[in-house]
């Protein structure tokens, strides 16, 4: 018999091809506002952010509200090694490729330090360790000063002065709260597709690999899986640094577009964190398609609605109340199947 | 400044970070659930405070009643409407809800009292008095004594009274208590009727100390406030009222001397510390999983 081709996790692939070839052929003919051509990365940065959190709360079931200070961690050390190296690297892909590769290793060595201890805690009180760790990463940031002389890297937690970088060669590439100015801009749209595709290729393999299935044991019943001799402590700790490890190359990406970067609660405080879990809860928890289309409709729907001038953030809360209520509430699906559930039937005859 | 004023400063935010807590450690003990929304009720209460004293003129005691009840109606309105159809489906779908619930509070708030920063005059009528050199403001002295007054009170009537004691047994076991002829529905909303009414207080009381008052104004001090009553243990109420006091006193002295733009930080991570010493918080209580 041969082999569906368009199964759940294929469809992912293919949504976001289409969308790619949709979206560079409207560029081509121009029909595309400035405004949406903009939110082109950051859209992509979301799918990102969305799909990776997604292993942490839909693939080994904890609520994280810190995802946001990994994804500082890494847009704070791509955007330092663009600005470090500058002009010794002029080629930009391989530039932004090494950028990518040591935010994702720097973000997943901050999830294990951080996975360590928050791991070991349940529930509520895990979720709200790790928006500790989140706002404790964008603090240190807005107080970090790091700058650079002929002597090599200074230093420093309290101001440019305290640097003593030589004033001829000295340059000060982490300015505290002012962040990282003069990235290179090196990210594109399709960098952003390609990062999401292999953002997929390693979560869908990693959902259908052995590893994956440990860590989905875990989330349904730790104990069970405990007793048939899963390591829950490794496994656990293995899908949170993952899930960090992309949530830093997603903030490599986010650096990258923007000329100057900086640690301000709405891009990397708890805010953000929070949005981010809004996509996957929205999407449907373990559901990495799902997490694809919620971040993509939720951040287009506040600029759809731009018409609407202060309205937009209102009817934005409003969809998102009414959106939660009728896919969760019990009375809602058994609306839903009274009035809708033809629809389901005749899906079911199909397949 | 001396440690002493500053201890005093400390106690005077915690205090209202207490009042604040013991707000969302009954609502997470009773329906298990963070009310991210629980933050903005406090925004709430400080807009009508601002409106009918500053605005319209009334006596504050006045402005403070209404104030009360509107934030009670409020609690008990998004209880009804926007968390109750999910609270026995999915704590993680009313997390969500509750964050729409917050967002929709902050844009109604903006829109109509706008984004600019209204100056909100202190309810409190009197000066402070000098406690030999250290000067204790009237803000501070109320401040404390409202969360004392709120946490005897609260302790008493939920030890003593029937519908306290239903919130009891609603936050032990839901199901046996309903069982038992208790009306949870009803116990539940009562729970975030008292708990808004209480942010409305919170409101008003951080806002006569710090007088800044925008549509996010209440959303940094929740999220503090959270952390205290997860740092005293949540679901306790004298956990909520040690975690309080101890996170005021922690904020202000490490923003005295360490570093004031570290001071989040600092606040942070001595919850991380007690965290892992304590999973379950200062006063909570350790409960073993069963197979």
């Amino acid at each position: 018999m041969a082999k569906k081709i368009f199964t759940k996790d294929n469809s992912s692939y293919i949504i976001v091809i289409l969308a790619y070839i949709v979206v560079e052929i409207l560029l081509k003919t121009g029909s595309v506002s400035s405004l949406m051509k903009g939110l082109l990365v950051p859209l992509c940065v979301y799918v990102i952010l969305a799909i990776s959190l997604n292993i942490t709360v839909g693939i080994l079931g904890e609520l994280s509200l810190g995802h946001a200070g990994f994804m500082c961690v890494g847009a704070f050390t791509g955007a330092f090694f663009s600005r470090y190296v500058g002009d010794a690297i002029s080629f930009g892909y391989l530039r932004f490729a090494i950028a990518v590769i040591l935010g994702a290793l720097v973000a997943a060595i901050f999830g294990v330090i951080i996975g360590i201890p928050v791991l070991r805690l349940k529930g509520d009180y895990l979720a709200i360790v790790t928006l500790a760790f989140g706002e404790i990463i964008k603090n240190i940031m807005n107080v970090l000063y790091v700058g650079k002389d002929s002597l090599g890297l200074h230093i420093s937690f309290k101001d440019t002065a305290s640097l003593n970088l030589d004033s001829a060669t000295g340059d000060i590439i982490i300015k505290g709260a002012q962040g990282i100015t003069g990235t290179p801009k090196d990210s594109n749209f399709t960098i952003g597709i390609i990062l999401i595709l292999i953002t997929l290729f390693v979560t869908l393999n990693l959902i259908h690999s052995r590893t994956g299935r440990a860590i989905m044991a875990i989330r349904d019943n730790r104990i069970a899986a405990e007793s048939i001799g899963i390591n829950v402590t490794k496994y656990k700790l293995l899908a949170f640094t993952i899930s960090a490890a992309f949530a830093g190359v997603a903030g490599v990406l986010y650096a990258h577009n923007l000329a100057s970067l900086t640690a301000l609660p709405k891009n990397f405080g708890y805010n953000m964190s929070i949005m981010i879990l809004v996509y996957v809860v929205l999407g449907g928890m373990g559901n990495i398609r799902g997490s694809i289309i919620a971040a993509v409709v939720l951040t287009l729907l506040p600029e759809l609605l731009r018409g609407l001038n202060d309205y937009r953030m209102l009817i934005y809360s409003i969809v998102l109340i009414v959106v939660m209520i009728f896919s969760w509430s019990p009375t809602a699906k058994a609306f839903r199947e009274r009035y809708f559930g033809f629809l389901k039937k005749k899906k079911e005859e199909v397949s | 400044m001396s440690l002493v004023s500053y201890l005093i400063n400390g106690l005077s935010l915690g205090a209202v970070y207490a009042i604040i807590a013991l707000g969302y450690t009954m609502v997470y003990g009773i329906a298990k659930m963070l009310n991210f929304a629980h933050g903005d009720v406090i925004m709430v209460g400080a807009y009508v405070v601002f409106t009918t004293v500053s605005g319209m003129g009334m006596n504050p005691l006045a402005g403070i009643l209404i104030s009360v009840i509107v934030c009670t109606v409020t609690g008990v309105l998004i209880e009804t409407i926007a968390y109750r159809p999910l609270l026995e489906v999915s704590k993680l779908a009313v997390l969500i809800t509750a964050i729409g619930v917050s967002y929709f509070l902050q844009n109604v708030a903006l829109l109509i009292f706008g984004a600019d920063t209204k100056s909100f005059s202190s309810v409190v009528p009197f000066k402070g008095i000098n406690l030999s050199g250290v000067s204790v403001s009237g803000e501070t002295i109320v401040t404390i004594c409202a969360c004392i007054i709120i946490v005897v009170g609260l302790t008493l009537f939920v030890n003593y009274t029937k519908p306290g004691k239903a919130m009891l047994a609603v936050s032990e076991d839901a199901g046996a208590a309903q069982l038992m002829g208790i009306n949870t529905n009803g116990t539940i909303a009562l729970t975030f009727a008292i708990g808004s009414a209480l942010a409305a207080i919170a409101g008003v009381l951080l806002c006569s100390s710090y007088p800044a008052l925008t549509p996010y104004t209440g959303s940094m001090p929740g999220i503090k406030a959270f952390v205290a009553a997860v740092f005293g243990g949540i679901g306790s109420i004298p956990g909520a009222f040690i975690g309080g006091l101890l996170l005021g006193i922690i904020e202000i002295l490490g923003k005295a001397y360490i570093s004031s733009q570290m001071a989040d930080a600092i606040v942070f991570a001595v919850l991380i510390v007690v965290l892992l010493v304590k999973p379950t918080g200062l006063l909570g209580k350790e409960i073993q999983e069963k197979v």
